[in-house]
């Protein structure tokens, strides 16, 4: 379990970083909190020629919450975010999918842009940032764009990120008005990769469903917005007949893969109980969040 | 309840000393000598161990289940610069002897005689040089200046395999016309054994009832804390071999490499320096690779086994099926067992019949079962060889016989804590023959104690009245809570032999050394309050030496919970000779008859006129050769003595479990509560330590019955090659336990002692199905495998609802 041989490059600015992956063409890779990259390298199920640790670099670390935008610098690491007192009270979905990353150690290494660039369909973050409808702020040698959250991933631990180009924020918002918001997953054990796992946002206009986003992680090779849900449960009640109905639909539209945690039929089940579940969740604790 | 240890009143029943003194450390609960070095990062493992000059092997490992190899190419590994050699099996024909059949070693004559068995021989190689039969197997190794360098070499010697049909599941592998593993045996058959005591077929004819089922119970991984390594130097000038190894059986490896090498044991030494854990016994390729590696290259070479190498090949367990028949009455007792299983053995059966013979040895369980008959049979199949893991063989049973117990206790509508109670053996009924051999080949009689005192203890620790209030209370707020028993047996301290030696030196400093070799069990502490109780010093006067052949020409290690009981009792007994030696010497010194001579915290006193003393140093002083000596005429010099205790046969620890779980009916998940367990594992040496050998034994039990397995698929593709995929229990997973005793001294050794080492994994397979089946009652969820995988549950619960709604009722089953 030792990495084939690489180059090793820490940069110390962005542009040292740029430069660097630039040089490196096909063969560069970014390393933040190597909690994911390490384990690959290990098993050799990775061979970059270079290797570009970022953690050096200066102001990628910012950590901005407003009521209803959150702003996260790609080399936060998950344990920070757990532990924001702000992120807990205005986007407590966030405080809890980050909660139940990995383990304290994981957490204390592992960054929300490495999440986010990995792409792993079971993962939490990237998750959260179709739920948060998220984008990404990118940098390359030909210089920044921006890149929705919807458009990021591309397939299994796949993005739509170019080799020499570094993710420097990560950004997302929550609808305006009385909202409940839940994240649920299923996991073998404390800290494993989800099953099955799902962010809920609801907003509600008087008995009425104004708004709502729901993602799911582990049922694709991708993370999942479900839009059939999410539409047929906006202008409508959240009544619990119109929840098991949304949950239903969501299981009939997913061709989830399968695997010895669960098969494609169990994926299917129980992201129907989570998704009636943390819609339940979601609603109860309309009111409970102030916002203004 | 506990029955006093009484050591002093007890005859020294078939050793050579003339009394057991009482026990004054034994029994305390002392801080772990070893913990202050461990667990401040002071243990030297393998891997921390470095000699001048050393280079660095790693393994190359067939990656197809079964195949002929064609060609080995190691030329471009070899001209990558820092690569010092590369060997592949075929460089190994004729050096390097093939495993002898360790198991066959391990079948005592007089189970041979009684049993029969039916063990055909096939040795494994150390590497393999033309075929291959499980994923894993090693087929070559390269040594090199690092060992990235030596993983970069890998990645560079070409094996080609012809690849063969495959067969990954013992029913599948009995079957006419499967691939057969290894053509000489003629079929996959590698072991086969029947056992029986009374007349089943007549019982199960005549009995009210009879219960048909299959249990079957999933590969586990040992998981050791620290990976396997071997470090071997070769010396330059003589050839003598020094061998460290993270093994717990240092003489075994010695045997194995003077044969396989062809060297005296006399010029191997085998060390095993601190070892994060084993879980069983057992010898593996690398510990005969390495040293023969070393020698040819004439330099030290180590090797580190990687996670992912563990994970693959090192010490599997479980995987059996059991097919059962049970007849039992409407008072829920059960008349007889009929049990055919199959061990799943992989690719080599090593241990011929050490894992089967053990699940029937313990297949009846605490219970009074009239009749018995029980066949195993070790069955090979393209996966990595199965070893015995603590348990080795209860856990599979005992996960059979106590599901048994709860179904037929549904079946006849009887609490299932009472119908465990009707069948358990009645203390009256002790000592309890239960008309078959242990392993050993002495017949079982079951050493004293009190099943159902037992289970009342669990069940008042518990609280069950309780538990089904709150069971009741749960389900109205729509939870669902169950409870679930298991109890066990545990034949411990199997034989043949372990020896002490215990020496004083000229200072009073005791040290004993002994064969077995500890790696976890705290062995330095516990045989140090052995030998001081029966020498007369105290635990901090001992120091206890293991792991080393130099130390004592035998040792047989420590694994199947044998070294409490045979090391503790070869180190009391040392002792007391010392002691006896001690005093002799000391009259001689003193003018005084031994009789009047006492021997307390390292001084001997005479009796009565306490300034008459002399300290042990002088009596050591007094003991050494030379003209200065005060011995006795006609005794030895030295102050030590050597004492191999060779129990008659092994003594039976007990316990019962119970286990708390919460079940989330619509997913299939499983939360284990609370765990609780009783046990009776004689005279503890140190409660703290047996508890702590229960914790870590239930989280080894909790992982077999809920989350660990390792997979393959129907090709013979391992699918569990990480911790991503095996799932190890972790502190989240493990909750609170809480461990309680009854104390029952062996009758077996003078010092009372049995086994405690496997028992904390024996329960919780059974404990925990039982309490999921108990939790979704009314519904009538049959678990009959663990581990028990949420995916399956679901579909068993679905099953059982259909039938429910089919049957108009909630549990209608006649
Ligand atoms: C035992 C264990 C359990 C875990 N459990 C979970 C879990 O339950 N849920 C979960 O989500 N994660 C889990 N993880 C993964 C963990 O969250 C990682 O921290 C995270 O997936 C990757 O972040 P990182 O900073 O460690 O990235 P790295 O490992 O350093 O990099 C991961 C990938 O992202 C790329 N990358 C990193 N940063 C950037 C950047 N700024 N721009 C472009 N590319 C970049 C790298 O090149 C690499 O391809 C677990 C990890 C371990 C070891």
């Amino acid at each position: 379990m030792k990495p084939a041989p690489f180059d090793y490059v820490a940069a110390r600015s962005l542009d040292e970083a740029l430069a660097a992956l630039a040089d490196a063409g096909e063969g560069g890779k970014v390393l933040a909190g190597g909690q994911s990259l390490v384990p690959l390298l290990a098993l050799r199920l990775a061979r970059p020629d270079v290797l570009v640790d970022v953690n050096q670099i200066a102001g990628l670390d910012r950590l901005v919450v407003d009521d209803h935008r959150l702003v996260i610098g790609a080399l936060v690491r998950h344990r920070a975010v757990e532990l924001d007192e702000r992120v807990r009270r205005a986007f407590p979905l966030v405080s809890a999918a980050a909660a139940q990353i990995g383990h304290v150690a994981i957490r204390n290494r592992g960054t929300v842009g490495g999440s986010v660039a990995h792409a792993d369909p079971a993962a939490e973050w990237p998750t959260l940032l179709l739920a948060l409808d998220g984008e990404v702020e990118v940098a390359s040698p030909r210089g920044r764009r921006v890149i929705g959250a919807g458009d990021l991933y591309a397939g299994y631990l796949t993005t739509t990120l170019e080799a020499d180009e570094v993710v420097c924020e990560v950004r997302g918002t929550l609808p305006e008005g009385r909202i409940g918001t839940s994240f649920l997953e299923l996991a073998r054990r404390e800290g494993d990769f989800a099953i099955v796992g799902v962010a809920a946002v609801l907003a509600r206009e008087g008995d009425v469903v104004r708004h709502c986003r729901l993602a799911l992680s582990g049922v694709g090779s991708t993370p999942v917005r479900a839009r059939g849900a999410e539409e047929l449960l906006a202008g409508g009640p959240a009544d619990d007949a119109a929840i098991a109905a949304a949950a239903r639909t969501v299981a009939d539209e997913m061709d989830p893969p399968g695997d010895i945690h669960g098969s494609a039929d169990y994926r299917r089940k129980v992201a129907e109980v989570l998704v009636r579940r943390a819609l339940c969740a979601a609603r109860d604790e309309i009111g409970t969040v102030v916002a203004q | 309840m506990t029955e006093q240890g009484n050591g002093n009143a007890r005859a020294a029943r078939g050793v050579p000393i003339e009394s057991v003194r009482p026990h004054q450390f034994v029994g305390q609960r002392l801080r772990r000598k070893e913990d202050a070095r461990l667990v401040s990062g002071k243990g030297r493992y393998l891997a921390d161990l470095v000699v001048p000059g050393m280079r660095h092997a790693a393994v190359l490992r067939s990656p197809v289940p079964h195949g002929r190899i064609a060609e080995f190419d190691a030329s471009e590994a070899l001209a990558l610069p820092g690569v010092d050699a590369v060997f592949t099996g075929r460089d190994l024909i004729g050096k390097v002897g093939p495993f002898v059949e360790g198991g066959r070693l391990e079948i005592s004559p007089m189970l041979m005689e009684k049993v029969h068995p039916e063990v055909k021989p096939h040795a494994m190689p150390v590497l393999a040089a033309d075929d291959v039969h499980f994923v894993g197997q090693p087929v070559a190794v390269v040594v090199a200046a690092s060992r990235y360098l030596a993983e970069d070499a890998l990645d560079l010697v070409r094996v080609d395999y012809e690849e063969l049909p495959v067969v990954t599941d013992p029913e599948a592998a009995l079957a006419p016309g499967a691939p057969v593993l290894h053509g000489h045996l003629g079929d996959n058959v590698a072991a086969h054994f029947v056992i029986a005591s009374g007349d089943v077929d007549a019982e199960l004819g005549s009995a009210p009832h009879v219960y048909r089922g299959r249990f079957e119970v999933g590969r586990q991984a040992s998981n050791a804390m620290e990976p396997r390594g071997v470090l071997a130097t070769s010396d330059r000038g003589t050839g003598d071999l020094t061998v460290w190894c993270t093994n717990a059986r240092p003489h075994l490896v010695r045997t194995f490499l003077s044969e396989m090498l062809r060297m005296p044991l006399d010029r191997i030494r085998v060390i095993s320096p601190d070892m994060g854990g084993s879980f069983g016994t057992g010898v593996f390729s690398e510990d005969f690779l390495i040293p023969f590696v070393a020698r040819q290259l004439g330099r030290p070479v180590r090797w580190v086994e990687d996670r992912s190498e563990n994970l693959l090949v090192t010490r599997h367990g479980r995987d059996q099926v059991h097919l059962v028949e049970v007849g039992y009455d409407d008072d829920g007792r059960i008349l007889a067992l009929k049990d055919r299983f199959l061990v799943d053995a992989g690719a080599y059966n090593q241990y011929a019949i050490t894992v089967s013979y053990n699940a029937a040895a313990h297949a009846r369980n605490q219970f009074d079962i009239p009749a018995v008959r029980l066949e195993g049979l070790n069955v090979l199949t393209n996966k990595a060889p199965v070893a015995p893991v603590r348990g080795a063989g209860r856990p599979e049973v005992t996960f059979m016989m106590d599901r048994i117990v709860d179904i037929v206790a549904h079946e006849t509508g009887i609490d299932p804590v009472d119908c465990r109670r009707r069948n358990l053996v009645r203390p009256e009924q002790m000592p309890y023959h239960a008309d078959i051999p242990y392993r050993d080949g002495v017949d079982i009689v079951y050493d004293r104690a009190d099943f159902p005192a037992q289970l009342a203890q669990l069940c008042d620790l518990v609280d069950y009245g309780a538990f089904r209030k709150e069971q009741a209370e749960a389900r109205r707020r729509g939870r669902r809570l169950g409870i679930g028993f298991s109890s066990y047996m545990e034949g411990s301290g199997f034989g043949p032999h372990e020896g002490a030696v215990v020496r004083v030196d000229t200072n009073g400093h005791v040290t004993v050394y002994t064969g077995a070799n500890a790696h976890g069990q705290g062995l330095a502490t516990t045989l140090a309050q052995v030998c001081a109780d029966q020498l007369g010093v105290t635990p901090e006067d001992v120091t206890v030496r293991m792991g080393d052949t130099s130390y004592i020409p035998y040792g047989v290690g420590t694994f199947a919970s044998r070294s409490a009981v045979t090391a503790g009792t070869a180190t009391g007994v040392a002792a007391g000779l010392v002691r006896e030696k001690a005093l002799a010497i000391a009259a001689e010194v003193l003018e005084v008859s031994s009789s009047d001579l006492e021997l307390e915290e390292g001084t001997v006193k005479v009796r009565g006129t306490p300034s008459r003393q002399i300290s042990l140093g002088e009596v050591a002083r007094a003991a050494a050769p030379g003209p200065r000596s005060r011995l006795p005429a006609g005794m030895d010099p030295v102050l030590e003595a050597e004492h191999y205790y060779v129990p008659p046969t092994v003594t039976w620890s007990s316990g019962t479990h119970a286990a708390v779980v919460e079940v989330d009916e619509e997913t299939g998940f499983v939360r284990v509560l609370r765990y609780l367990t009783v046990d009776d594992c004689g005279q503890m040496l140190n409660p703290t330590i047996v508890e702590g050998q229960v914790h870590g034994g239930v989280a080894l039990g909790l992982g077999e019955a809920l989350t660990e397995e390792v997979i393959y698929d129907a090709a013979g593709q391992p699918l569990t090659g990480t911790y991503m995929d095996y799932l190890l229990p972790t502190t989240t997973e493990t909750p609170p336990i809480t461990v309680a005793h009854q104390v029952f001294p062996s009758e077996v050794n003078p010092f009372g002692i049995k086994g405690c080492g496997e028992g904390g994994a024996v329960g919780p397979p059974a404990a925990v199905a039982n309490a999921i089946v108990d939790a979704l009652r009314p519904l009538d969820v049959r678990i009959s495998r663990v581990p028990i995988h949420p995916e399956r549950l679901l579909e068993l619960i679905e099953e059982a609802k259909a039938e429910a709604a089919q049957d108009g009722r909630p549990s209608a089953r006649s």
